[in-house]
C-alpha cells in the first residue's frame, strides 16, 4: 500500500500544481479584462485634460501696433452685422445672499416698475452677479437682439425698428415699447457685450491713464490684440482692465476688469463663439405668442426714465458701466476726479441706512448694518460696505459715499467733506 | 459525451453564427415587452401627461394662465396652454430628472440579475451565443426601452396636447416662431435626445446588474444611484464635480428649442452619456465574461 499511497500523493500534488497555476493564469486573464473599463477612464481623462491645453496654440503672431492706432481702430471699426455668444462672469465679491440678494434686487425694481417679468430693467439687473451666457446678434442700428439663456428657457430682448421687444419665455410674458430711442437707452443702461463694456472705459481715458497694447490673444478663434489700460492713481480699486480687439476688425471681443487687490476677474466679458455673418432677419422678428401676457412699456418706459437716477445709483454697483459718469448724470455731487471720483449722495435721512429706511423694514437695515464695518472719523460715525470693486460709506447723518476707491480714500473723503 | 461532440460544441461557442445574435436579441425584447412589469412602466409613463396635461386644463379653464408668478413648475408649462405641442416638452422635462430614469433602472438592473434570480442565466448561456453577445443582446434591448418609454411619454402627450389645447404655429424660447411641422420636428428630436441621455443610466445598470445575483438589489442599488447623484448635483459645493454626473445635462435638450440651437450642453451631454456607457459597458463586460455563473 505503502508505494502506492506515495505515488498518489506525488501524483496529487503535481496535479494540484498544474491546477494552482492554471487557476493563476485564469486569475490572471479575468483580471485583465478589467483594464479596459480602466483605460477608457484614463484616456478620458487625459482627454478632458489635455485638450484644452492642446488647443490653446499659443497667441497668434501679428504685427505690431500702438495703442493709439488700436483705439482708433476700434473707434473706426464699423461692424454692422454681428451675432455670437457671450459668457458674462461678475464677481463683487458680495456676501453670497443667495436668493435674498437677488429678491431684494428684483423687490427693488418691481417696485417702481408694474411687476411684469419681462421688463427688461429687472431683468438686466439679474445679469449684475454670477455667470450668464448672452446670446447677440445685430443687423445694423435698426436691428439688434439680446438673449439671456436660462435653463429651459431664455429671456430676449429685441430691437426691431420702432419697437422694443421683451419675451420671458419662463412666465410667457412680454414687454413691447415702441419709442425708439428709449430702447435704445434700455439696451445702454446694462452694457452686456464686450464692446459695451470696451466703450465706457475707452470715453474715460485721458492723461491719469496708462494705455499700452500688451501683445497678442485669441478669442472665439479669432486672432485679437490685448489692450491694457491701468489707472496711474492710486487709491482706486481697480487693478487693470484689458480688453481683446479683434484684429480684423477692431471689435472688442473679450473684456476683463481686475481689481487692485488681486484674484480673480471682478468683471469678464468675452465672446465663446462670434461671427460677422448677417444674422437671419427671422432673429429680429416677433410676435406675442398667443395668450402671452402683454405689457405696453411706454409708462413704463417714462417711469424708468425718471428712476433712471435710481438706476444709475444702482448702476454704480454695475461694474464698468463708468462709475463716475453714470452718477455725473443724475446730479450727484462727485468729489476727487477721474478713476478716483466718489459720488455723494446727501438722503438728509437721519437713519443711516437709506436702504433700510426706503424698503420700511428696520429688520433689514439692522442686517444690512451687520454686513458692513462700523467706522467713526471727522464726519461722525458711518457704515463701509465693501466689496472687491466698490466701497461704499453710509454716514449716520444720511451721507453716502460710493466709488471705485479703497476704504482709506472713502474715509479721507469723507472726512474732508 | 465523446471528444468529439465538445469539439463541436466548443468551435460553436467560439464562432457562433451572426444570427444567432439577432435572434438572440429578437428574443430579449420579446421577453421584456412582454412582461406585466415592463408594460405598467410604460403604463405609468404614458399617465403622467394626463396627470399634467388635465391639471393645467383645470386650473386655466377661467382664463387664467399657467405657471404665473415667476414660472414655477417643470420648464415650458407656461407655453402649454396656448399650443398643445409644449405639453410634449413639459412631459418629458417633468419624467425626465426621475420617472424615466427610474424606468430604466429596473429594466437595465433586471437584466442580468433577474436571470440569475429566476436561475435562467445558465440555460441562456448553454446557447452558443457568448456572454458578450448575450451582454450587447441585453444592452441594446435596455436601450429599446429607454427609446419606446420616451416615445411613449411624447406620443401620450401630444395625444393629450392635441385634445385639451389648440395646436399650430408655435415660438421658440427665442421669441422668434416655428412652423407646428418644424415644431413637430423638433419635437422628434426632442424624444431621440432623450432617449440618449439615458445610456449612461442604462450601462450603469446593466454592470450593478452583472454584480449580483439578485435582481430586486440591482434595481434597488441602480435607483439608489440616480437619486444619490441628482441631491449631489444640487449641492453648490460639488460643482466642480457636477459637470461629470451623468444626469447633469439632462435638460440639455431645451436648448433644443432655441433658436438658433445652442450646441453647447447638447454635445457636452452626449459626449457624458458616451463615455458612460464606454466605462461602465466594459466594466460590465470584464466582469460577466470572467464570473462564475451558478444560477
Amino acid at each position: 500500500m505503502a508505494p502506492y499511497e506515495s505515488d498518489d500523493s506525488t501524483g496529487a500534488a503535481q496535479a494540484d500544481d498544474e491546477l494552482r497555476a492554471e487557476l493563476r493564469t485564469e486569475r490572471r486573464r479575468k483580471a485583465a479584462r478589467y483594464v479596459v473599463p480602466v483605460a477608457v477612464v484614463g484616456v478620458a481623462a487625459a482627454t478632458i485634460g489635455l485638450v484644452p491645453a492642446l488647443a490653446d496654440s499659443g497667441d497668434p503672431n501679428l504685427p505690431k501696433i500702438t495703442a493709439q492706432e488700436l483705439i482708433d481702430k476700434i473707434a473706426k471699426s464699423d461692424v454692422q452685422q454681428l451675432s455670437g455668444t457671450v459668457k458674462v462672469s461678475t464677481d463683487l465679491g458680495l456676501p453670497d445672499l443667495g436668493g435674498l440678494e437677488s429678491s431684494l434686487l428684483s423687490g427693488a425694481t418691481q417696485g417702481s416698475g408694474d411687476g411684469s417679468s419681462a421688463d427688461p430693467t429687472s431683468k438686466l439687473t439679474e445679469l449684475a452677479s454670477g455667470t450668464h451666457t448672452l446670446r447677440v446678434a445685430a443687423d445694423g442700428p435698426e436691428k439688434q437682439k439680446v438673449s439671456v439663456l436660462e435653463s429651459g428657457a431664455e429671456y430676449s430682448l429685441i430691437h426691431n425698428g420702432t419697437d422694443v421687444w421683451g419675451y420671458d419665455s419662463k412666465s410667457n410674458e412680454v414687454y413691447h415699447s415702441t419709442a425708439a430711442d428709449s430702447g435704445k437707452a434700455e439696451q445702454h443702461e446694462t452694457p452686456a457685450t464686450p464692446k459695451d463694456f470696451a466703450d465706457e472705459v475707452l470715453k474715460s481715458v485721458d492723461d491719469t491713464t496708462s494705455v499700452t497694447v500688451d501683445g497678442t490673444a485669441q478669442v472665439a478663434g479669432r486672432d485679437a490684440y490685448r489692450l491694457v489700460i491701468k489707472p496711474k492713481q492710486s487709491g482706486t480699486t481697480v487693478g487693470a482692465i484689458s480688453i481683446a480687439v479683434d484684429a480684423k476688425t477692431g471689435t472688442p471681443l473679450k473684456f476683463t476688469l481686475t481689481p487692485s487687490s488681486g484674484g480673480a476677474a471682478v468683471v469678464d466679458a468675452g465672446y465663446t463663439q462670434v461671427s460677422f455673418a448677417k444674422p437671419a432677419a427671422s432673429t429680429f422678428d416677433f410676435t406675442p405668442p398667443k395668450g402671452a401676457k402683454v405689457t405696453e412699456g411706454d409708462k413704463a418706459g417714462k417711469d424708468s426714465k425718471t428712476d433712471g437716477s435710481d438706476k444709475g445709483g444702482k448702476a454704480s454697483e454695475t461694474p464698468g458701466h463708468g462709475s463716475a459718469k453714470g452718477l455725473d448724470k443724475s446730479g450727484f455731487d462727485v468729489l476727487g476726479k477721474d478713476w478716483n471720483s466718489i459720488a455723494v449722495l446727501d438722503t438728509g435721512s437721519k437713519a443711516g441706512l437709506p436702504t433700510g429706511s426706503a424698503s420700511g423694514g428696520g429688520d433689514l437695515s439692522g442686517f444690512l448694518g451687520s454686513l458692513g464695518d462700523p467706522v467713526s472719523g471727522k464726519f461722525g460715525k458711518g457704515t463701509v460696505f465693501s466689496t472687491r470693486l466698490i466701497n461704499a460709506l453710509i454716514t449716520d447723518n444720511g451721507k453716502v459715499y460710493v466709488g471705485a476707491v479703497d476704504k482709506a480714500a472713502l474715509l479721507k473723503a469723507a472726512n474732508a467733506g | 459525451m465523446s471528444q468529439a461532440d465538445l469539439a463541436v460544441v466548443e468551435t460553436a461557442a467560439v464562432r457562433p453564427n451572426p444570427l444567432w445574435s439577432l435572434g438572440l436579441l429578437r428574443s430579449e425584447l420579446v421577453t421584456t415587452f412582454r412582461r406585466w412589469r415592463t408594460l405598467v412602466l410604460l403604463g405609468v409613463l404614458a399617465a403622467v401627461p394626463i396627470l399634467v396635461g388635465v391639471s393645467v386644463r383645470i386650473e386655466t379653464r377661467g382664463g387664467g394662465q399657467a405657471g404665473r408668478g415667476g414660472g414655477e413648475g417643470p420648464a415650458f408649462i407656461a407655453e402649454v396652454t396656448n399650443n398643445g405641442l409644449f405639453l410634449v416638452f413639459t412631459a418629458l422635462a417633468a419624467t425626465l430628472p426621475f420617472f424615466l430614469p427610474m424606468a430604466v433602472g429596473v429594466v437595465a438592473g433586471d437584466a442580468v440579475a433577474g436571470e440569475a434570480d429566476a436561475g435562467t442565466l445558465r440555460y441562456l448561456l448553454v446557447a452558443p451565443a457568448g456572454r458578450t453577445r448575450l451582454l450587447l443582446a441585453k444592452y441594446a434591448t435596455t436601450m429599446a426601452f429607454c427609446l419606446v418609454a420616451t416615445l411613449v411619454v411624447a406620443a401620450s402627450a401630444l395625444a393629450v396636447g392635441a385634445l385639451l389645447f389648440p395646436l399650430g404655429d408655435l415660438t421658440t424660447i427665442s421669441g422668434t416662431r416655428i412652423s407646428f411641422a418644424d415644431g413637430l420636428g423638433r419635437a422628434l428630436l426632442i424624444a431621440l435626445v432623450v432617449a440618449v441621455s439615458l445610456a449612461g443610466i442604462a450601462a450603469l445598470g446593466l454592470f450593478v446588474s452583472t454584480l449580483t445575483n439578485s435582481g430586486i438589489a440591482a434595481m434597488a442599488t441602480t435607483v439608489g444611484l440616480l437619486i444619490t447623484v441628482q441631491i449631489l448635483d444640487q449641492i453648490p459645493q460639488l460643482h466642480a464635480l457636477q459637470p461629470y454626473f451623468f444626469s447633469h445635462y439632462w435638460l440639455s435638450f431645451a436648448d433644443l428649442m432655441r433658436d438658433p440651437v445652442y450646441w453647447d450642453d447638447l454635445v457636452k451631454n452626449l459626449e457624458l452619456q458616451a463615455l458612460y456607457t464606454a466605462v461602465f459597458g466594459s466594466a460590465a463586460w470584464a466582469r460577466f465574461t470572467t464570473r462564475d455563473i451558478t444560477a
